[in-house]
């Protein structure tokens, strides 16, 4: 990050350049061995914790046995991590376009409940469409809801720069009220019942489950494929089109890209926008996919630990796939831990957040294990 | 600097900059629609008078009931505001609408809360009361972001400072008493602070992230050990409440003696925090230091001033003045902690210091017109007005986005706030 | 004071900025320390002043070695700098500016401003260096910031001083003015160093030249027997072309017609009051003044990225007034922003992004809103190679590049197309001679095309060699017009000024 880099080497290259030279190193480093370092770190200090509040050995063995088999020991406990990780993965890609541009949007929760709210709506109002036709609307409706919700911090940003992060904070508060008030009233609120809780969704406007075929109870769906094909489209809208060149332009620099051309407000309301359809995406995937219905915190966070997945992978597609799948499985296999050996899930969120700061602080991961990392390339990052 | 002649008066010139146009045409729609809004749907609705008690039962002078009518007192303030409407469309400069905006805001809640009491009993004091109780949290968290924000260290983590501090003040005001509690709440408070600090300046880890890892962690920490240890030892959750302690003679003050002078220590000490960090920012040597740091961190370093170390310093106590608003929530309010029970005012917190313009009075100020809205919500409750509940909780929150939207361009964060500072 | 510089090596990575450097600096005297921008004059002096420490070297004052663990202890030692960067906290006034770091307090850590703002009048006083204690920083002309860098140095009893680019954001008044002041400071004693790119004031002001290239000393001369070519060459390492051709043949048609031009600034102040001008082809009008005077809002005006309060534009016969950025773009009118680092570039993105960033949007490098990346490479390739761009490959991150380089990469990637009209603020910035010949040199390339230049500069020497035509603008007006071929520095820095030659 400091300092002068690569020495500028001569000119006239010509037809040289355009044979693409390597400039970043693969540095194996960084993008392997800090990251599995990092969880394993995290998982250390986890025991250490369940020691510290007087949890003994071997239920502690229990626990990342638990870990393990409840994340990855089984069909069923791949099907439970890439259920888990699907809506953290489609937030997850919202938050990273923001972030690409510039916007620090810590309103996926209200977009995302919104967004959910919405697909129930579409999901159990319109009564006898094929699934074929329902299931994309009921998808639709919970975009619209999302990205409409959300451009309104855009269009507040484009038009008086109020801060985007007080709008959207502010837009989840009003969101959740918005979604109290739904939840207790019709048409929304489920018939004589006086609890806040949604009419279900009508079987027609449920996404199928891929693997119950094998085994019923397995609960992976059609989700898990959408948020792998919204993977390749933010992809492809980031770095292999225009737009996604001023997304990127305007979040660099915004300076910059208004001397360029490239209109900013109209880009913050674009952006906005397409990070609120992919949270509504993730909320209407939930409502469509596992719950059936919505009730008072059905989004259970997702919307701001999708801001972590997003960080996490370095606001790249890829990486937030990755971060995506990672915090799954940990959503997953914690369940499992809490289930057998009497563990709070609420470790996991502990082991989380030390991720993330191990991530994103190579220099702390380098700082205690040094005997990891070979002589010299230390000196690459500059520490100090 | 490039502004020679000054145009004399920005709202006669015939060309003002497109935003400010915009602003101002949207100012007067929004008082315009205010004015409607009022006319038609709380002045109609009337019939009698609103009665606000000033006096609480314990007051020492007792103050007659103010009796307003109802309908004549709407339908004036819908005038006013339409008066203001139309004068912003007309010649309204942009450097008043904030300013317009914000009385008339005031206005259509006075006439709100008139409506809402229409041929009912209401205690104003009470809510006034209860406003400065629920700023408290949100003042402290604010102030804890204008100090770390002041040396240039966005504090995202403040929520996670003030969970912190809630945790530590239950469990060891259970175990050692409360005054012992905030002592700890403070050091814990700060060492998250600290830690906020080796993060970003030390490891250089980007300062949003930090933040939002600290505060998952202490949110997974938190409610870890609350279901691991306080649900089987519950004698560590049982933490004693600090009581109001009334000021001799300034409490018998009517109105104003029950809202300010009696009230219990966390009220007592966020205000004297707010003013020990007017002083510290402005006045002294260490504050100009600070100002320096996170406007300018090169030209401090020149002039040999350790940029790192004052970080540190001020983000540490930033975490402190933190943790004592986290231990609001269990020893100043229910004496027991529940899980994520800080819900967001450390966001707030935030909001309250962008709105304050990175001061620590205009934070508490911000602050306590969040707690306003808050306690206006819970006394409406009780007045069964025709409109839903939830819509009336969202008021605060609608109005806080109008008002930063209004205040276009006013507020002006220190000049390096969110950037690393790297020798070399 | 006398201090010596003995041996001193820094190294940033595998970039060696200063090599071996041996210097001298003694009291009552000044020292021009000459070299490109580049060459390594900053980092030898920061390392003087503490904030960098050497990798090998020793610093001697008055004979004994000194080690400086930072800025705290080069300032103790007697040291001061004056930044080419003024550093001032701009929201600051000047007493606190002035006193930070040695501020006077009383009980309670209570900063005492009466005691600061007292400390400063004398000191102003004593040197002649008027200027208000309470004015704030952002609020007033550069040439008084640099008064307030001076005042801080010499608060904090400097007995050396070290002025980095000096004068590079003063008019010609100024820069007597400043003249002044350092001679007078040498009377005083004090020892001088004076770092700067123009050779015509080092050999007016200073006693000793040191010529620094490539982070080494490579030649020591004396003002008065040395001459700006001998120097010149020392300092690029060839013989250096000063003239640029001029234009032969007569400008075409009207290009560029502005009419009573009116653009206010953020404050809604009116920065640019009812202007008059235009560019004809094959014309390269330059607009002198100096900085804050209009021109950086008249150029935003003139590029859409501002709107214009009042008056009219009109390029090849259409108004444009209302035009947007990427429209005017469309109609060929190239833009060169002043600075390349806040608006020119994206330093995180590649060199090829960077050539593109204005004409993305466009076929051949899209189509649709598809990106079209091997048109863009091959794009970019044709930049660096035909502008001289100094870049390991085209994925290299724009950042990564010297200021000269990236300079080459905004001009090229503006003039690569076929251009009608080009607006150029500030084009050599910053950069070393090389590169400004260079740009010089396609620009001249581009008027005998037959566009139209427009040039925006605060280098009165760059507007006196490249301009056809020469408008000098002076608090939002144009107060006087020159022809490039019989315009003296004097008449038009008198303009500058806002005295009328």
């Amino acid at each position: 990050m400091s300092g002068p880099d690569e020495k500028p080497a001569g000119a006239g290259l010509g037809d040289e350049i355009l044979k693409r030279v390597v400039v970043r190193r693969f540095d194996v480093q960084d993008i392997v061995l800090v990251p599995i370092l990092s969880v394993v770190i995290a998982l250390i200090l986890g025991a250490l914790t369940m020691l510290a509040t007087g949890v003994g050995f071997e239920t502690i063995g229990r626990s990342f046995v638990a870990l393990f088999t409840g994340s990855l020991g089984s069909l069923s406990a791949l099907s439970e991590t890439l259920t888990a990780a699907t809506p953290l993965i489609l937030c997850g890609l919202g938050l990273a376009l923001g972030f690409r541009a510039g916007l620090f949007n810590i309103g996926a929760e209200g977009q995302l409940i919104l967004g959910g709210i919405a697909a129930v709506a579409v999901g159990f109002m319109l009564k006898g469409l094929p699934a074929i036709i329902h299931i994309p609307l009921a998808l639709l409706a919970g975009m619209v809801a999302g990205a409409l919700w959300a451009s309104i911090a855009g269009w507040l940003k484009a038009a008086t720069g109020a801060h985007e992060v007080i709008t959207t904070i502010m837009l989840n508060f009003i969101a959740f009220r918005l979604t109290d008030y739904l939840l207790r009233n019709p048409p929304i609120q489920k018939e004589g019942r006086s609890d806040p809780i949604s009419e279900s969704v009508l079987e027609s406007a449920q996404l199928p489950k891929l693997l119950a075929a094998l085994d019923p109870s397995y609960r992976l769906h059609l989700g898990f494929l959408i948020a792998l094909l919204a993977v390749a489209v933010v992809y492809w809208v980031l770095f292999r089109s225009t737009i996604g060149f001023e997304f990127r332009a305007s979040g660099a620099n915004p300076e910059a890209a208004r001397y360029a051309g490239m209109r900013s407000g109209w880009i913050i309301v674009l952006v906005m926008a397409c990070a609120g359809a992919l949270a509504g995406l993730a909320g209407a995937n939930q409502v469509l996919g596992v719950l059936g219905r919505a009730s008072p915190n059905f989004s259970a966070g997702i919307g701001f630990d999708a801001i972590a997945v997003a960080l996490l992978g370095r606001s790249h597609p890829v990486g937030v796939l990755l971060a995506g799948l990672l915090f799954g499985a940990l959503q997953a296999g914690g369940r499992q831990m809490q289930v057998a050996a009497g563990v709070s899930i609420d470790l996991i969120a502990i082991i989380q957040a030390l991720i993330i700061v191990f991530i994103a602080a190579p220099m702390l991961v380098r700082t205690i294990v040094p005997w990891a990392f070979r002589a010299g390339s230390g000196a690459r990052s500059g520490a100090r | 600097m490039a502004a020679i002649e000054s145009a004399s008066s920005a709202g006669a010139h015939p060309a003002l900059d497109r935003a400010a146009r915009r602003q101002r045409l949207v100012t007067a729609w929004l008082l315009l629609g205010l004015a409607v809004f009022i006319a038609v749907v709380f002045g109609t609705g009337v019939t009698g008078s609103a009665t606000f008690r000033l006096t609480l039962p314990r007051d020492a002078v007792p103050l007659p009931n103010l009796v307003v009518p109802a309908a004549p007192f709407i339908y004036v303030v819908a005038g006013i505001l339409a008066f203001f409407g139309v004068r912003q469309f007309l010649r309204g400069g942009a450097r008043w609408s904030s300013l317009f905006l914000g009385i008339g805001l005031l206005l259509a809640v006075a006439a709100f809360l008139v409506w809402a009491a229409d041929g009912k009993s209401f205690s104003l004091t009470g809510m006034l009361e209860s406003t400065v109780v629920r700023a408290v949290p949100i003042a402290l968290g604010g102030l804890a972001g204008v100090l770390s924000e002041r040396v240039a260290v966005v504090n995202i983590g403040i929520e996670g400072m003030l969970l912190a501090g809630a945790f530590t003040g239950a469990v060891v005001g259970s175990l050692a008493g409360g005054v012992i509690g905030i002592a700890g709440a403070m050091l814990v408070g700060g060492l998250f602070g600290f830690i906020l600090g080796a993060l970003v300046i030390t490891y250089r880890v980007d300062q949003i992230i930090a933040g939002v890892a600290i505060n998952l962690f202490v949110l997974g920490m938190t409610s870890y050990l609350s279901s691991q240890v306080l649900t089987e030892y519950r004698e560590l959750n049982n933490a004693p409440v600090f009581r109001a302690w009334a000021i001799p003679f300034l409490s018998d003050i009517p109105v104003l003696g029950p809202v300010l002078f009696r009230q219990n220590l966390f009220v007592y000490g966020a205000v004297i925090m707010v003013i020990i960090a007017t002083y510290y920012l402005f006045h002294t040597r260490a504050g100009l230091r600070a100002r320096a740091v996170g406007e300018h961190p090169e030209a401090a370093d020149t002039l040999g001033i350790n940029v790192y170390r004052v970080r540190y310093i001020n983000v540490t106590i930033a975490g402190m003045v933190a943790g004592f608003g986290g231990a609001w929530f269990t020893l100043g309010s229910v004496g027991r902690f529940d899980e994520g029970m800080t819900g967001g005012r450390g966001f707030i917190g935030l909001a309250a210091m962008i709105f304050g313009r990175w001061h620590p009075v205009g934070a508490l100020m911000a602050a306590l017109v969040f707690g306003f809205a808050d306690s206006l919500q819970q006394k409406l409750a009780i007045l069964q007005t025709p409109i839903p509940s939830e819509f009336l909780a969202m008021a605060p929150y609608i109005a806080t986005i109008i008002l930063v939207a209004g205040l276009i361009g006013r507020a002006r964060a220190p000049a390096a706030d969110g950037k690393p500072y790297i020798k070399e | 004071m006398d201090i010596e510089l003995r041996g001193i090596t820094k190294r940033f990575g595998s970039v060696v900025a200063n090599s071996d450097v041996n210097l001298t600096i003694r009291a009552g005297e000044i020292l021009g320390l000459l070299g490109e921008n580049g060459a390594g004059k900053s980092t030898l002096m920061n390392v003087l002043s503490g904030l960098y420490r050497p990798d090998e070297g020793q610093i001697l004052i008055d004979g004994k070695p000194v080690n400086f663990r930072g800025a705290g202890d080069a300032i103790r030692a007697g040291i001061g700098m004056v930044h080419q960067h003024f550093m001032l906290v701009p929201v600051f006034t000047v007493a606190e500016n002035v006193v930070l770091g040695v501020e006077p307090v009383k009980a309670l850590d209570r900063l005492d401003m009466k005691t600061a703002r007292a400390q400063v009048r004398a000191i102003s006083t004593e040197h002649g260096l008027e200027v208000d204690p309470d004015a704030i920083i952002e609020e007033i002309p550069v040439g008084l910031q640099q008064r307030v860098e001076i005042i801080k140095v010499l608060f904090r009893s400097a007995n050396a001083i070290i002025f980095d680019e000096p004068t590079a954001v003063l008019t010609p008044q100024e820069v007597i003015e400043f003249f002044g002041i350092i001679k007078s400071l040498r009377e005083a004693g004090k020892a001088l160093v004076f770092i700067t790119h123009k050779l015509g004031e080092v050999l007016e002001v200073a006693d000793r030249i040191s010529v620094l290239r490539a982070g080494k000393i490579v030649g020591e001369g004396d003002p008065r027997t040395a001459t700006s070519a001998d120097l010149a060459e020392m300092m690029v390492g060839r013989p250096v072309r000063f003239a640029v051709e001029r234009r032969t043949s007569p400008p075409g048609g009207p290009l560029l017609e502005v009419k009573n031009f009116t653009v206010l600034n953020e404050r809604d102040e009116i920065a640019v009051a009812g202007i008059d001008f235009t560019v004809r082809e094959g014309e390269v009008v330059g607009i002198a003044g100096v900085q804050g005077n209009g021109q950086t809002e008249l150029v935003e005006a003139l590029t859409g990225l501002r709107p214009t309060a009042a008056g009219t534009l009109t390029f090849a016969g259409e108004d444009i007034t209302q035009a947007s950025t990427r429209e005017r773009h469309r109609k060929l009118i190239a833009h060169i922003p002043e600075d390349r680092q806040r608006s020119g570039l994206i330093t995180d993105f590649s060199v090829a992004e960077n050539s593109v960033l204005d004409s993305y949007y466009a076929p051949p490098f899209s189509a649709g809103i598809s990106m079209r990346w091997p048109e863009v490479y091959r794009e970019s390739a044709k930049i660096v190679e035909d502008f001289d761009v100094r870049t390991a490959s085209i994925h290299t991150h724009a950042g990564n590049l010297s200021g000269g380089n990236q300079q080459k990469l905004v001009v090229g990637r503006e003039m690569s197309r076929d251009t009608k009209l080009l607006i150029a603020a500030q084009p050599t910035r910053g950069i070393d001679v090389g590169s400004i010949e260079y740009i010089h040199e396609r620009i001249v390339k581009a008027r005998d095309e037959g566009d139209g230049i427009l040039i925006v500069s605060t280098e009165l020497d760059e507007v006196m060699s490249l301009s056809d035509r020469i408008l000098v603008m002076y608090r939002g007006r144009i107060v006087a017009e020159f022809d490039g071929a019989t315009a003296t520095v004097k008449d038009v820095g008198l303009a500058m000024a806002g005295m009328k030659a």
